[in-house]
This record gives C-alpha cells, structure tokens and sequence, in this order.
C-alpha cells in the first residue's frame, strides 16, 4: 500500500521484505479483526508463539494456524515468556519445526514487571542460536554496548525496545536511541515494543531506524484495522522523511515568502 | 511409571517412548515436543524413551507480539 520497496527494501540476513512494519497477532478483538488489520498494513513479517494450548483432537481447529497460511506472511516466532537460555535453545528448536523457519524473535525476559530483557544473557542465547542456524532478532534495550556484542556474535539486525512492552509511551529515552542508532550506524535496527501511536513509529523511522514492531498499539486501538493502515503510512512517511534529509533547525523566523515586491511596504 | 505432560501427571507403561505420550495427549499437528526442557525433532519421538517423573511438553501455535 503505502510502501515504496523497489528502490529501498528492507534487507535483514539477506532477504528483501516489501515493508518496514512487522506486526504482532495478538489481544485483538477477533481473528477477523486481526486479518483485515494484516491484510491493510501489509506487514513484512507477522509475529507468533507457542503454547501448551490447542494441542489435543479435543480442542476447537487451530483457526490460527489457518489463518497466517491464508494470509501468506512471513512467520517471525518468538520465544516470549522464556527466562533461561536453556528455555529459549529450547522454545526456538520447537519454533524452527512448527513453522519451518529459521527465524526467530529472541526473548529473554530478565524481569517480570517491566519485561525488561535479561541483558546479561542475552548475547550468550543469541550466539547460540545463530551457530544453531538461526536468524536471530534479539529483542534488546537501548544499550549502545550490548547491542554492539549482539552484533559481534552475529545478529546481522537488532530490535531496540522504545518502552516496555504493551506500555504504548512511545520513545522514552530518545537521546539513547539515536545515539545508538548513529554509533551503529550499517545495522539493520527494527524499533520493537512500546510504541502507542502512528507519529511514535514516524518518529523513529525520522532518526534512521530500519523498521518498527508492533502489536498492541494496534490490537488495542478502537479500530484496530485503520489504526494498522495508520501506522503502515507513518512508518513508510518517516522512512521517507529520513531518506529525503530534514531541513536544519533555525532559531530565527525567515519569511517562506519572498520579501522583495512586497505591497505597500512600510507605507503605512 | 508416571510422566507429567503439559504438567499433568500420566502413567505410561515401562520402555514408553515420546510416541507414546504424543498418542496418549491425542495431540493434532502442528505441534512440537520437548522432554525435560530439550527439543526432540519430530522424527525422534518413537526412539526418545522416557523414564519416570520426565516432565514432557507438547505445544502449538498461537498468537504473539
């Protein structure tokens, strides 16, 4: 829709996506609700997890599992909810095998409250998830030094979270962000996790960064299938706005119109 | 011996393998398993024995951010 990808595609681990917004599939209304919000962004990849649900011929069809066949998405899985390297080797294996993909949203929750990632074990899962195979998007903070060990093990993208998950408050700490976003500069960085509103996916895609990830700003909306359309033209008009290069901030009023001809000047 | 699947306990006979347990939990694909926090492939199940109090899980997809 309003995406422009043919001269400037995102490009993680090699592979080119016709779009810089990825989009979570959960807390929507309904599984309707969730299609026509799919089908209307046209995400580049669609998010997705595992649980000890749906699993027996007792319970009601997988409609889920139906349904990202039918809407022809990319499949990121995430091991949300791990808290253990071991948890996520584990949950990421599994993941490989049911959607048959090699990538994988890494989470690795450090505290519950916050969400926060266990920053001190997050570089080790990733190092063994990519020697594992995987493609790795590491689910990390802001921090400039873990994300540049998040790289040195192998992470050829990473997704800096702008606020806890599900917060909707969009960047909290804009001057951590753009300086990470200036010191790696040749890393693909997808913004993941609390972003509220279609100027806050804008926003970040104005200070350079690759893509954005959404789930509840969207889900949780009044009108969860325009608010998806919403954030695709934000993220695509900061995309543009960046590539475009801003004009540089004056302190000064300057007259758009010309000065010279002007009527009646200083007549009166 | 007993095993807990997705933490429910069950009792499969002596020498049962993940094969066993999957039949018995009646799972549908797509799913996959994992026996005491380590992934088995799909093509393992009828040679992964279990022993007693392994603690299996057999999970599916589902909606996530």
């Amino acid at each position: 829709m309003t995406n422009s990808p043919v001269h400037d595609p995102l490009i993680l681990y090699g592979q080119t996506f016709q779009s810089r917004m990825m989009l979570g599939t959960s807390r929507y209304p309904s599984p309707s609700v969730l299609k026509a919000a799919v089908q209307k962004a046209q995400p580049a990849m669609l998010t997705a997890s595992l649980r000890r649900q749906n699993v027996t011929s007792k319970d009601a069809p997988n409609r889920f599992w139906d349904m990202l066949h039918e809407l022809e998405v990319p499949v990121l899985p995430n091991t949300a909810g791990c808290h253990s390297i071991q948890e996520v080797i584990t949950t990421a294996q599994m993941a490989r095998e049911v959607f048959e993909t090699p990538w994988i949203k890494l989470e690795l929750i450090g505290d519950d409250y916050t969400l926060q990632p266990d920053t001190l074990n997050l570089v080790e899962a990733a190092s063994r998830l990519i020697k594992d195979g995987f493609k790795v998007l590491p689910y990390c903070t802001e921090d400039l030094v873990l994300c540049q060990r998040l790289v040195d093990v192998g992470c050829q993208a990473i997704m800096p979270w702008a606020a806890p998950i599900g917060t909707g408050k969009g960047p909290i700490n804009p001057y951590a962000l753009r300086t990470l976003r200036e010191r790696l500069s040749s890393v693909p960085m997808i913004v993941d996790a609390g972003l509220g509103l279609p100027s806050h996916a804008c926003q970040v895609m104005e200070w350079g960064f690759d893509g954005v990830l959404l789930n509840t700003a969207v889900a949780l909306a009044q009108d969860p299938v325009t608010m998806a359309g919403a954030f695709a033209h934000a993220t695509q008009a900061g995309r543009d706005a960046y590539r475009s290069g801003t004009m540089t901030e004056q302190h000064a009023a300057q007259p758009s119109t010309p000065v010279l001809g002007t009527p009646f000047w200083h007549q009166s | 011996m007993n095993v807990f699947i997705n933490q429910v306990q069950h009792e499969l006979a002596e020498g049962a393998t993940l094969a066993d347990a999957v039949t018995l939990l009646q799972a549908r694909p797509p799913f996959a398993a994992a026996v005491n926090l380590q992934f088995v492939p799909n093509t393992q199940y009828a040679q992964q024995l279990l022993q007693s109090d392994d603690r299996i899980d057999i999970i599916a997809p589902v909606t996530g951010g």
